[in-house]
């Protein structure tokens, strides 16, 4: 990994602290992401994951430190052109539009041209309407694209939520518990779409169902109160003492 | 709560002919009510076109406005001034003016002599001032309960600003005695008849404006604004601007609809347009639907019918009478009358 080209770097977070008035929910945390990497990030409850997502989609401000995507520093941009630049984050609960259909969902996620003034008119381009289609096909969902997204089943509109981010046509995907509330036929549906990913897009997961992230066979990176704790395959993960102290020990 | 499936199941078939049975009900009613009764219709006509654009920001946008009495009255205000302007000899001045002790006309009462300008006024002044305000609001990202707060503020100083600049307002009783507009004398024959016309087509504009806003990918913005704001921003979009263009808007609408309700009414006072009469504006949607175009139209008739018939025989009923209607139609009918009729409303 160090080897690798400076060129090859998508994502920088840099020396990132995010202090909620005393409480530091990232204190000092650093992350890179290549390009065409997929990367697992687990810890216990409080240890900063979400607020991880947060700061690299702009939700929150960090105090100190940088988030460097693509050579630009983001981490004062207003959120919709963070998203313009090519990051989106799938939110841990469901964040589907419950009351649009779920085409009319993904049709929204695709658009590339989101200034209000060109929102007058009801017509999709075919580009557009192509990404829609893929993303429908992708998650299964196609014979459902006609009903609002409101009265799909969990499992679905967390697939519809995913469909929609990789409809956006971002580079880096952010997946916030993408198998929250799921069941291990779902959750293992999940991991492999994931995986049929490839290297076409850079993916990180959060997540804390361990059979999930070994399914994703991806390298980890431990946090713990805000704090880099240890990055490893999962078997490397799971087998250190410190981890399994803060962590995995709950479960193991 | 009770199971109206069964009527809504009956009144189904019923929904698509709906608007077009009340258009031509409004196209019969000159020829089949008194001179008083189609004035009194084309009145609550004009407070139809101030609930169109809260069905916009109430309904679709989730932007509850207990203001919208302000905006009703810029309308309603820019037309009186008008019509007290047109009508004065040359150099005189209005004689609440004269009573106060004012000797010459306010500089921003002279534009308003141009029909062109008081025109503009109507549309213009309320919508620029919806825009600024609900940017100021949005862009701080301030919303809902805090939203309605602050605009049942503004409505409670715009009526105490209008009644304590009594020799430039009118004051607490407003202005009236009204005789021509735009030429036009008001009880020449026709011309009653003619503003009835004129109200109707304006709803009608407003209508279909409004349904083909609401079909467009603006309409889904909105309401995907209203549900998830948090996942439209990050989606790429910036939903301040949505919801600013829907309230002025809206504020435009309510505007229209002061100003046509002032020529029917031939007054308009601080009592039009406070914080009251700004509530009793969302009952009517509330009542009629807020998600339904056609339901908020026939709220805002229904109740405005119901409110005369009450008040003139017991004028301190009527309150409390809309209130429990009001209480009625949240608890049991969230999506008003236009609930009744299945599917989800225009």
């Amino acid at each position: 990994m160090s080897g690798s080209a400076t060129s090859d770097l998508l994502l920088s977070v840099d020396g990132v602290t995010i202090d909620y008035s005393g409480f530091k929910a990232l204190d000092g945390f650093s992350l890179t992401l290549n390009r065409g990497e997929r990367r697992v990030v687990i810890g216990p409850n409080g240890a900063g994951k979400s607020t991880l997502c947060d700061t690299i989609i702009g939700r929150v401000r960090p105090s100190e430190g940088r988030v460097i995507f693509k050579g630009e520093d983001i981490h004062r941009l207003p959120e919709q052109q963070i998203v313009a630049r090519g990051i989106c984050r799938k939110f841990q609960a469901p964040g589907v539009l419950p009351t649009l259909s779920v085409r009319d969902n993904l049709a929204l996620a695709a658009r590339k041209d989101r200034r209000w003034w060109k929102s007058f008119g009801t017509g999709i381009p075919a580009e557009e309407k192509q990404a829609v289609d893929e993303a429908l096909d992708m998650v299964a969902l196609t014979h459902r694209a006609g009903v609002e997204a409101g009265t799909l089943a969990h499992g679905e509109k967390q697939w519809l939520e995913i469909a929609m981010v990789l409809a956006t046509g971002a580079e880096l995907l952010l997946l916030d518990e993408p198998t929250a509330g799921m069941g291990p036929a779902e959750t293992s549906r999940t991991a492999e779409l994931i995986l049929s990913l490839g290297d076409s897009r850079t993916v990180l997961v959060i997540d804390h169902d361990m059979s999930f992230v070994e399914q994703l066979a991806a390298p980890v990176t431990v946090m713990h109160q805000g704090r880099f704790l240890k990055q490893g395959s999962i078997a490397e993960v799971r087998a250190d003492p410190e981890v399994a102290a803060v962590y995995l020990g709950h479960t193991a | 709560m009770p199971d109206l499936s069964i009527l809504s199941a009956r009144l189904d078939p019923v929904k698509p002919v709906l608007p077009w049975l009340l258009l031509a009900l409004g196209i019969a009613a000159p020829f089949a009510l008194s001179a008083y009764d189609l004035n009194l219709l084309a009145r609550f006509m004009a407070m139809g076109i101030v609930a169109l654009g809260i069905v916009l920001i109430w309904g679709h946008g989730g932007i509850l406005s207990l203001g919208q009495g302000v905006f009703f009255g810029l309308g309603g205000y820019a037309i009186a001034m008008h019509m007290k302007v047109a009508d004065l000899p040359a150099g005189e001045i209005p004689d609440f003016m004269l009573w106060s002790g004012r000797e010459s006309l306010p500089l921003w009462w002279t534009p308003f002599a141009s029909p062109i300008f008081t025109i503009l006024a109507i549309l213009l002044v309320p919508a620029l001032l919806g825009a600024l305000f609900s940017w100021a609001v949005f862009h701080r990202r301030v919303g809902g309960t805090y939203f309605a707060l602050i605009t049942q503020a503004m409505a409670l100083a715009f009526a105490t600003l209008i009644i304590s600049r009594q020799d430039v307002t009118g004051g607490f009783n407003g202005l009236t005695d009204f005789y021509s507009v735009f030429g036009f004398g008001l009880s020449s024959p026709g011309v009653p008849t003619g503003l009835y016309w004129v109200t109707l087509a304006l709803l009608c504009v407003g209508f279909i404006g409004l349904r083909w806003l609401l079909a467009s990918r603006f309409g889904m913005l909105l309401r995907a604004a209203r549900d998830g704001e948090n996942r439209v921003r990050f989606l790429g979009y910036s939903p301040t601007p949505f919801k600013v263009v829907a309230f002025a808007i809206a504020a435009m609408l309510a505007g229209v609809g002061g100003a046509l309700f002032t020529l029917h009414a031939g007054v308009v006072s601080p009592a039009l347009i406070g914080v009251v009469p700004s509530i009793e504006m969302v009952v009517w949607v509330a009542i009629g639907g807020r998600y339904s175009l056609a339901g908020a139209v026939v709220g805002a008739l229904l109740v405005n019918l119901a409110r005369d018939a009450v008040s003139s025989a017991f004028p301190e009923l009527w309150l409390y009478l809309m209130g429990a209607l009001f209480i009625f139609v949240v608890t049991l009918l969230p999506r008003g009358l236009a609930g009744l009729f299945k599917g989800k409303g225009a």
